[in-house]
């Protein structure tokens, strides 16, 4: 006889209710297996969001018994409880339906962090020399992996509390920026992380920490940047 | 919160450790030696250096409390930013006029 276990799995929007639903235990079985079995088998309404499967893209991401996960790298084995998974959409963002959720808050708060690269030399000039073992290379380093899943996000009390703070993905963007010694945009970047819903807004609770699939620490960045603004406010380089 | 607010939380928490320290100090010195009330304010009325501690301590509780609340009430409540910034100016207000009351009682000659 095959084992089962029971799934339960958001359905609606931000009202809605979850549904049980009985899934085949397997060897080696990912969240997202379980997830994409109910949909192909079982209920074929059921919306969620995928794309590579092997925890590169970032669009997976779940909650699943109460942790924000990336589904796709996430063993079934490793996170039942009592033969039961229940999978809902990530916290902090609105449901579009079941388990997919919009991540247009998200991603505008990774703009409004001046999240994206501005170049300080074009095509024409020579490629930028940047010592490996630099400083802000290394700094940029620790925090360059992140694959913009949206768990850090989802994870954060902050962001649950204060819908203006820009997050811990964003901040740890705007972090690797800085340290980029490419980039031509720094000061509007500190300013933009100063600002009310800034980096200061952070309490350090290290969920984001806690949970990144990607073993990246956004409260270190996060800290990196409240030193960086503190200093740059005190030379009264954050003026408008 | 912003740079601003969080420079000033900041420095008022990192001027009230030592006072609060030397506060302490002060409260198992007096209860230790058995002072009565005329004894404490024999010594700290009149007294610039006491005023000035007792002061300075009052000024720092109030921008430091008042930031902190102004947080709590934006994140834990459905007050806007800006309500809350309104709700604590008052708030400090009124912990910095009670504080600098009760310091001027027992240190004014």
């Amino acid at each position: 006889m095959t084992q089962t276990i029971q799934v339960s799995l958001w359905r609606g929007r931000a009202r809605g209710r979850y549904q049980v639903y009985e899934v085949p235990l397997r060897e080696n079985q990912t969240v997202l297996d379980v997830v994409t079995f109910v949909q192909r088998t079982l209920d074929p309404t059921l919306a969620y969001r995928f794309a590579c499967r092997v925890g590169m893209c970032g669009s997976c991401a779940m909650t699943v018994n109460g942790h924000p996960r990336w589904t796709c790298r996430t063993h079934v084995a490793n996170v039942i409880r009592h033969g039961r998974l229940k999978i809902g959409p990530l916290e902090n963002l609105p449901v579009i339906k079941d388990l997919a959720t919009d991540m247009r808050p998200f991603f505008e708060k990774w703009q409004q962090a001046k999240g994206a690269f501005v170049p300080s030399r074009t095509r024409d000039d020579p490629i930028a020399r940047i010592a490996p073992g630099g400083e802000p290379r290394r700094a940029a380093d620790a925090a360059i992996e992140c694959i913009n899943c949206g768990i850090c996000y989802a994870a954060c009390d902050t962001v649950r509390w204060n819908a203006g703070y820009l997050g811990p993905a964003a901040l740890n963007r705007a972090w690797s920026l800085l340290n980029d010694e490419r980039d031509a945009a720094n000061p509007e970047r500190l300013k933009a992380v100063a600002a009310s819903g800034g980096c200061h807004s952070c309490h350090s609770h290290q969920s984001c920490q806690e949970h990144c699939p990607q073993a990246l620490n956004p409260t270190a960045s996060i800290a990196g940047l409240k030193r960086a603004s503190t200093l740059a406010w005190l030379k009264g380089e954050l003026k408008a | 919160m912003s740079v601003r607010l969080y420079v000033w939380q900041r420095v008022t928490a990192a001027l009230m450790a030592p006072l609060v320290l030397m506060h302490v100090a002060v409260i198992f010195y007096a209860a230790r030696k058995g002072m009565s009330a005329a004894d404490i304010l024999g010594r700290t009325r009149g007294s610039v250096l006491w005023a000035s501690f007792y002061g300075a301590f009052v000024v720092a509780a109030a921008i430091h409390a008042s930031i902190g609340i102004r947080n709590v009430l934006a994140e834990w409540s459905s007050m806007t930013e800006r309500h809350a910034g309104l709700f604590v100016a008052i708030f400090g207000c009124c912990l910095l006029v009670l504080g600098l009351r009760a310091v001027a009682a027992v240190t004014l000659p």
